[in-house]
């Protein structure tokens, strides 16, 4: 059976629901949001810590009430949201390939967003050594456990990363009877910024800086890894292994897809409004980029919403794109295509970029070979960046951001 | 525990010890004959050594030995589970295999291979010049120079096909003794073992304990006539986007040393790098080592340029049973009534059927004589290739329980309910999939933790039965 939406929105999380609610706000009829858990909210419905909702909504909310509160904003607005509908696969066509428990499905619409927003990347993807014990697990995966199940994956884990999540997972571990063992970042800092970075101590958990796993061991269960640490190796007993951070895209739709991913953020390669290489296919949220808050998902599908919205109103925009390059210590930007647009404005106002290890240099946003733009920093790894992105780079022929480093 | 109940002084016809997946084939074959069968396991469930980890390809036998006793059953066990996987509900991939050389002097070797391949009675082979192949599989690197190709090699389910295989001799009345580790055998007439969970007898033992063979072997007062020296391959798991990259089987030109590093489809839609082999003393563990899934990473892009950056999905290592010398180690002692399948290394997939079929045969030797059973009661395992319908694509699964690899709550309630129940959280990997995708679990592993409560012997929660 084919279904006809103006919009297709694949994933329920705070960047999905924005920009179906963008969509009917702005007048568009047939909104279809698909979501493949029963409930909306994404993965802010297990991150019972953060506060989510203060910017979009005037309030706070915790978790599962930041998710009711996007359900009924969702229904108010006439969104016709699918839950229990996992998307196979994405169509060139605008077709998306559906399973739910009724069966297999095939819904089309005028164009699609995919917001499948972020996962932290599983122990295989970061290829660390030992054996392969019950009790690896990440962060979203201790929080599902604690805040769906009442279950604990461990009692006594190694916490690895100094990420934001890695001090939420801490506070995961505390508020449910675990005692993690110590905390271990592979560089020289961590990569939160101080005072949180003082939680672990406070709450007398060893950080270890410049520590790495080299081996996991454990027959059933986890019982021990072996570690180097300032050069030495160590052994920390625990039952668990709880990997924090890392986070990559889930972006496996156009993975699988002909349009593919951009080899820098591992998300769909977006122009300035969302739009990738096929013109039908939009996307927003953590899907584009590891990683940002909740609110800055929202808002990022808000705009995305926007302008599809007035995309509707034309022939998809099949105009060739430029890809914007970019020297080496840069990890990816967003977006990273830009094509001519008739529209007033785009859904990216900035240029979103990423450095891939701490860097202290010069960067510069070059239009066909003159530089428009630049700014002397000492950068870190997952920290945000934005650089201005005028609408004048839209007509460049080449679009660069250089990086000139200071050693 | 939730496991089977002890043996008590239970009396059978044959004790086939090891559920892998010649232990496995065995003990289906031996009831399909009419024997009444304990297949006994110190683990949590089948497939709990060597069996679970390999390329899952069903060879021809092109590069076995000429006129070996591996070749015959290679051969064997192929041509059955072609005869059989239909009903089974197992499944093949008609992917064929491309022998690629990599420079001159490899190419020279591909004629000797070819020979040899025909001698061994296989007659679909074709030398190919590097054009020719890379028109079969244009994803291939430029850098090739000459290929073999061996349209009889193809790509099963590894983990379905044994489970299948005990499925059948369950439904006929086969005993399955899981957690159940053979301490001591005595033979007086009759074998009386000794488990860890009991005493059993049996007239006549089928030792298929893989990586234990030798210590079994020792137990029972045989020999042992053979010493395993373990051999660790690791793989690399790549995501389904690599899948299309890969139609067919890369193998390289092997070496005296090793049979190299394989990039092949698997069953489910993704692609596999490995194996590597590293000798070992350890019988345990199989670790994985960052340097060396890298050094397979690289390797895999070497040979197939489009795998460069997609990412991993799963990584694992496995133990294959080798021993001093290359060829299985099957030893029949009619005197005791007794048989030994040892030393089956990295063949044991394909052989699996063609082993059992010959200790049928040995133990005929033996004086026994069964009666078949009649009628043969249809038996069938859910079907988890990409190339056969899946649950998902059927109404009424209930919901999607791991999206990665599209699990249903149907499949996974039915693999809890089925005759022979995951064991372990392995086990319930290999019979659904659950959690073997590019998440890894992130999603379904909190779920399937509270889905399978009570059910394994190792829990994924460590605070079971605590509700909130």
């Amino acid at each position: 059976m084919t279904t006809l939406a103006d919009v297709l929105v694949v994933g329920g999380g705070p960047a999905g629901v924005a920009a179906a609610l963008e969509l009917r706000r702005r007048g568009v009829e047939k909104v279809i949001l698909l979501e493949r858990e029963g409930h909306l909210g994404g993965a802010t419905r297990h991150c019972s810590h953060s506060p989510f909702g203060m910017r979009e909504f005037g309030r706070v909310y915790f978790g599962a009430g930041y998710g009711r509160r996007l359900e009924h904003e969702a229904q108010q607005a006439g969104v016709d949201v699918r839950y229990g509908h996992s998307v196979v696969r994405l169509g060139e066509d605008g077709s998306v390939l559906v399973t739910a428990p009724d069966g297999v499905e095939t819904l089309r619409a005028r164009r699609v967003i995919t917001s499948t927003g972020a996962r932290e990347q599983p122990r295989s993807a970061r290829l660390i050594s030992g054996d392969r014990p019950i009790g690896v697990v990440t962060t979203g995966t201790l929080q599902s456990y604690v805040a769906f199940h009442g279950l604990m994956p461990f009692r006594r884990p190694v916490v690895v990363g100094s990420e934001l999540v890695s001090l939420s997972a801490i506070l995961t571990c505390l508020a449910h009877g675990a005692r993690p063992v110590a905390m271990l970042e592979q560089g020289p800092h961590a990569l939160a910024r101080a005072p949180l970075t003082w939680l672990p101590s406070l709450a007398g958990i060893p950080f270890l800086r410049g520590a790495e796993i080299v081996d996991i061991r454990g027959r059933e269960r986890v019982e021990a890894v072996q570690i180097r640490h300032a050069g030495e190796i160590g052994t920390l007993e625990c039952d668990g292994v709880l990997l924090t951070g890392h986070f990559t895209p889930e972006a496996s739709l156009f993975l699988q897809s002909n349009t593919g991913v951009d080899a820098g953020s591992a998300g769909p390669a977006v122009d300035q409004d969302g739009r990738s290489a096929n013109p039908l296919l939009f996307a927003g949220g953590n899907v584009l980029r590891a990683v940002e808050s909740g609110g800055w998902a929202f808002r990022e599908g808000r705009s995305v919403g926007a302008v599809v919205a007035a995309d509707l109103r034309r022939d998809p925009a099949a105009r060739e794109f430029v890809p914007v390059t970019y020297d080496d210590p840069v990890k990816l930007t967003v977006p990273s295509l830009l094509r001519p647009s008739h529209l007033r404005e785009g859904a990216f106002r900035h240029f979103q970029l990423r450095f891939r290890r701490r860097a202290v240099g010069r960067l510069s946003l070059e239009l066909d070979g003159q530089a428009i733009w630049s700014r002397r920093g000492r950068w870190q790894p997952e920290r945000r960046v934005l650089a201005p992105l005028p609408p004048r780079a839209l007509l460049a022929a080449h679009v660069h951001f250089g990086f000139q480093e200071e050693t | 525990m939730p496991l089977q109940s002890t043996p008590g002084h239970a009396s059978f016809d044959v004790a086939v010890i090891g559920a892998g997946v010649v232990g496995c084939a065995v003990a289906r074959r031996f009831t399909l004959a009419g024997a009444k069968v304990a297949l006994v396991e110190k683990g949590a469930d089948i497939l709990s050594g060597a069996s679970k980890a390999n390329s899952a390809i069903l060879h021809t036998g092109f590069d076995a030995p000429a006129s070996s006793l591996e070749l015959e059953l290679v051969r064997a066990g192929r041509e059955e589970y072609l005869e059989i996987y239909k009903q089974l509900g197992l499944s093949l991939v008609r992917t064929g295999a491309l022998v690629c050389a990599w420079s001159e002097r490899e190419a020279d070797k591909l004629e000797d291979i070819a020979r040899q391949g025909r001698e061994n009675g296989i007659s679909e082979l074709g030398l190919m010049t590097a054009a020719a192949a890379r028109a079969t599989m244009p994803t291939l690197s430029n850098g090739l120079v000459a290929a073999l190709e061996v349209a009889g090699e193809h790509i099963i389910d590894p983990w379905s096909a044994p489970l299948a295989y005990l499925t059948q001799a369950v439904g006929l009345g086969c005993v399955f003794l899981r957690g159940t580790e053979v301490l001591r055998g005595e033979f007086d007439g009759r074998w009386r073992l000794e488990t860890s969970a009991g005493a059993l007898e049996a007239a006549a033992v089928v030792n298929a304990a893989g990586l234990y063979g030798d210590t079994v072997d020792e137990r029972l007062g045989l020999g042992p006539e053979f010493r395993i020296k373990p051999r660790k391959g690791q793989f690399v798991v790549l995501d389904k986007a690599a899948f299309r990259h890969v139609p067919r089987i890369v193998l390289p030109v092997p070496t005296e040393i090793t049979k190299g590093v394989v990039v092949c489809p698997t069953a489910f839609g993704n692609v596999l790098i490995g194996p590597t082999a590293e000798e070992q003393d350890d019988r345990v563990r199989a670790t994985v080592e960052m340097q060396t899934l890298e050094a397979l990473l690289a390797r895999g892009a070497e040979i197939v340029p489009a795998l460069a950056g997609i990412p991993v999905t799963a990584i694992y290592a496995g133990l294959r049973p080798a021993t001093e010398k290359k060829a299985y180690r099957v030893i029949t002692r009619p005197e005791k009534r007794a048989i030994t399948l040892g030393g089956i290394r990295s063949t044991g997939l394909s052989a699996a059927l063609g082993l059992a079929r010959h200790a049928l045969r040995l133990h005929e030797g033996f004086g026994a004589t069964f009666a078949p059973p009649a009628p043969l009661p249809a038996v069938s395992v859910p079907n988890l290739t990409e190339t056969c319908r899946r649950d998902w694509q059927q109404p009424g699964h209930g919901e999607i329980v791991c999206h990665c690899e599209l699990v249903t709550r149907r499949e996974i309630e039915a693999a809890l309910a089925s005759p022979v129940p995951p064991g372990d959280f392995g086990g319930l990997r290999r019979r659904t999939r659950a959690g073997m995708g590019r998440c890894q679990g992130f999603y379904c592993n909190a779920r399937l933790a509270e889905m399978t409560r009570g059910r394994l012997a190792t829990p994924l929660a460590v605070d079971e039965g605590r509700k909130p």
